[in-house]
């Protein structure tokens, strides 16, 4: 599993420019999640690609070739966090999700229940997220909603962003 | 200097002129009036009428490819813009500067399905370099300067400007401002390569004893042809050009083993699948090139040039890469190779060989002189009598098919941005308004358009144009009553079951057709005619002449490469074959 951290023009269109290429290129997202930085005119995402395979590297650069993208980091190939939320409703009472949920080690609150079902959030780590609901049969599942994997480097460093390039005419 | 006041519309055009545009081609419709009104009331711009927006961006695209410079065009907004779609694709895979302006319909209307709407930047989204809809009228400058900018600059390619009809208005007029700088965010440009790298690549071909140079596409791009003729002449190797590179190096050279890949020459492919070390400038490892990627140059260490960082390592892996415009990373080289005086002379047993493998199985190109068909025209001799016609002088444009192999493998291209071509996508109806679009940047030079009766059909409607503007463009059709080249998979690989290729019964008599517009029709139908047509086809300066010359419908291009197979495995003709 990759996880993928790339900075954008806050434009309409980058986006889809983004997406596009991936399945231009024939390659899949497994999970997507975009929002503006504290840099209003830039878009930060992760991406997650789990494919066996891939050519992270060809993906890498052919996303920096898109003139909307600013930068593109592979976080798995460096010291990084990554979190994800997901939002969980089942068929099962509290005590249900509560003996479930013994054995994971991620944040979890109870948000919503009566007899028949429990709303709760899960924070963690994307690989246990999966393991639980894995875990889980069809027939437990009301709905699932999930953030998509967040990420960035560990230590001081930021996915720094060029200044913007003069580019002069005599 | 004294505010101009502008509409968008004229701030489109005049932008354009300040860009040194002088000639786009075109065609109006409802979303794109308030621009060609902006047109009619100025003369800086020049604006050609084609007949359909396919030929508009194909027109372009020839400028563009012989001229280096960006072509432009502009199209109405719905099937205007999804008409341009194809010359988009068309120059998006060859590498070629455009700039297509598409007409869209006002802002409030978009996503209403309204009338000649269609999401132009969705449809063209993946065929174009980068693309803008405009959304407030003063920035039509600034974005019109990028949108040059992007297409010209690294590795370029075509840049679509979606002007919605409501931001053209000429009655709301802005202070014009054609700006000085521009400002891109993290655009990285490749110029030259580092000097570690430059003298790694050094050292491997001078380590080498059978290297190879293939040049393609970008070499041309980034005129580069000066610089790798002097590379070629450093080292004394063999030296092939894509179908993309014809003229990069000059065909009559004796160390040019010719075209190399699919239909390549058997010497070209020989010397790639024999090399030790093959240095790749501005050429891609496309599939018509390398046959089965597992098999390609498994005995040669690689140098790859390019200036786009997402080719490098895509097919093939290399050893040494440069990101970097190639007439600078091989002036680098040269410099290099020039300091150490380095002797070329261990590569002339290995440039001894290639000339071996070409006396063996090389291209006749004396067919013309060997009537031994009789009255029967095979298309190869087409090309030799087009070649001695106009002394190898000429522009020539083709469409797709068997008639572009034969003109790539048999007109010496000794100069780059002569030979002008789909390579990459293979557009059937290119070659016509490509000619125009060549003839209108170099007014007094020969344009020919090789052909064949299938790709011509595909845009014979520029045949109008051809006639409004008197581009005296010489159309040399071979034409042999069938789809050439599907027939000859259907020969090769389908038992000879012609499926869909033949109308012979409803071709048109090009002659007439030709005539209808105003031009110049010549049938030839014996070989013993060919050459007398041919020299009056082009010494008819002033007219567009038609030379429709009926060839053998039963010719085969070799040599052709086996698929699935390495370089080296070649069906020579249509009973030999160098493999088992």
């Amino acid at each position: 599993m990759n996880h993928i951290a790339l900075l954008m023009e806050n434009q309409p269109g980058a986006l889809s420019r983004v997406i596009g290429l991936f399945s231009q290129r024939g390659y899949n997202i497994d999970s997507l999640s975009v929002a503006p930085t504290q840099d209003e005119t830039l878009s930060r995402l992760t991406m997650t690609i789990g494919e066996e395979g891939a050519d992270i590297n060809q993906i890498l650069k052919q996303l920096y070739k898109l003139v909307d993208v600013v930068m593109v980091q592979n976080l798995s190939e460096a010291d990084s966090l990554t979190l994800e939320l997901a939002l969980i409703k089942l068929n099962k009472s509290k005590t249900d999700v509560e003996n479930l949920l013994k054995n994971y080690e991620f944040e979890r609150e109870i948000l919503d229940e009566k007899d028949n079902y429990t709303v709760f959030k899960v924070l963690g780590d994307t690989r246990e997220i999966e393991k639980l609901l894995s875990e889980l049969k069809k027939e437990d599942f009301l709905e699932v909603t999930r953030s998509g994997t967040l990420g960035m480097t560990k230590g001081n460093e930021s996915l720094a962003t060029n200044d913007q390039t003069k580019i002069s005419y005599d | 200097m004294a505010k101009v006041m502008t509409s968008g519309g004229e701030a489109l055009i005049r932008a354009l002129a300040d860009e040194n545009v002088d000639i786009i081609f075109g065609y109006p419709g409802g979303a794109a009036l308030h621009i060609y009104d902006a047109i009619y009331q100025q003369e800086r711009v020049q604006h050609i009428l084609v007949r359909h927006e396919q030929a508009a961006t194909h027109a372009a695209d020839g400028f563009a490819r012989a001229t280096g410079k960006p072509g432009v065009c502009l199209v109405t907004s719905g099937p205007g813009a999804t008409n341009a779609i194809t010359g988009i694709a068309t120059a998006y895979m060859d590498s070629i500067p455009l700039v297509v302006i598409s007409g869209q319909v006002p802002n409030h209307l978009i996503g209403t399905d309204a009338f000649q709407e269609t999401d132009m930047m969705g449809i063209s989204r993946p065929i174009v370099k980068h693309s803008f809809l405009v959304q407030k009228p003063e920035e039509i400058p600034v974005i019109v300067k990028k949108a040059f900018h992007i297409a010209t600059s690294g590795r370029p390619g075509p840049v679509v400007i979606d002007v919605p009809k409501n931001l053209t208005d000429p009655n709301e007029k802005f202070e014009y401002k054609f700006p000085s700088d521009l400002y891109l965010r993290s655009f990285a440009l490749y110029d030259e390569a580092q000097d570690r790298d430059v003298k790694k690549a050094v050292k491997l071909l001078t380590e080498a004893e059978r290297p190879v140079i293939y040049a393609g596409g970008g070499a041309i791009n980034s005129n580069a042809a000066e610089e790798i003729y002097e590379f070629g002449k450093l080292m004394g190797c063999p030296v092939t050009n894509t179908l993309m590179g014809l003229g990069v190096y000059p065909a009559s050279d004796e160390q040019f083993v010719g075209m190399l890949g699919m239909h390549g020459t058997y010497e070209a492919n020989m010397v790639m699948h024999e090399a030790d070390l093959i240095m790749a400038i501005g050429a891609r490892f496309d599939d018509r090139i390398t046959n089965n990627p597992n098999k390609f140059g498994l005995q040669a260490k690689k140098i790859h040039i390019d200036s786009d960082p997402s080719s490098i390592d895509k097919i093939i892996n290399v050893d040494v890469s440069m990101t970097g415009n190639a007439k600078k990373v091989i002036s680098q080289i040269n410099k290099e190779l020039k300091a150490m005086n380095f002797d070329n002379k261990k590569f002339s047993p290995w440039m001894k060989k290639a000339m071996q493998w070409r006396s063996e199985h090389g291209l006749n190109h004396n067919m013309l002189n060997q009537k031994n068909t009789g009255d029967i025209i095979l298309p190869q001799q087409v090309i030799q009598s087009a070649y001695k016609a106009t002394g190898g002088k000429a522009f020539v444009t083709s469409d797709v098919g068997q008639h572009q192999m034969f003109a790539a493998q048999y007109y010496h291209f000794n100069e780059p941005r002569k030979w002008i071509n789909s390579g990459g996508l293979g557009t059937m109806g290119f070659g016509l308004p490509a000619a125009m679009g060549v003839k209108f940047a170099f007014p007094d030079e020969t344009v020919a358009c090789i052909t064949g009766e299938g790709s011509i059909q595909m845009c014979i409607q520029e045949l109008s144009t051809c006639g409004q503007y008197g581009l005296p463009i010489k159309i040399i059709n071979l034409n042999n009553r069938a789809l050439g080249m599907v027939k000859q998979w259907q020969d090769m690989q389908y038992g000879g079951r012609y499926s869909s290729i033949s109308y012979e019964d409803s071709l048109p008599d090009f002659i007439k057709l030709a005539e209808s517009y105003g031009h110049v029709g010549m049938k030839v139908e014996k070989l013993s005619e060919l050459e007398a047509a041919m020299e009056e086809c082009f010494a008819l300066k002033d007219k567009l002449v038609f030379l429709d010359v009926y060839v053998d419908p039963d010719e085969h291009v070799y040599p052709m490469l086996k698929a699935g197979g390495d370089m080296s495995e070649m069906f020579l003709s249509k009973t030999e074959k160098t493999f088992k």
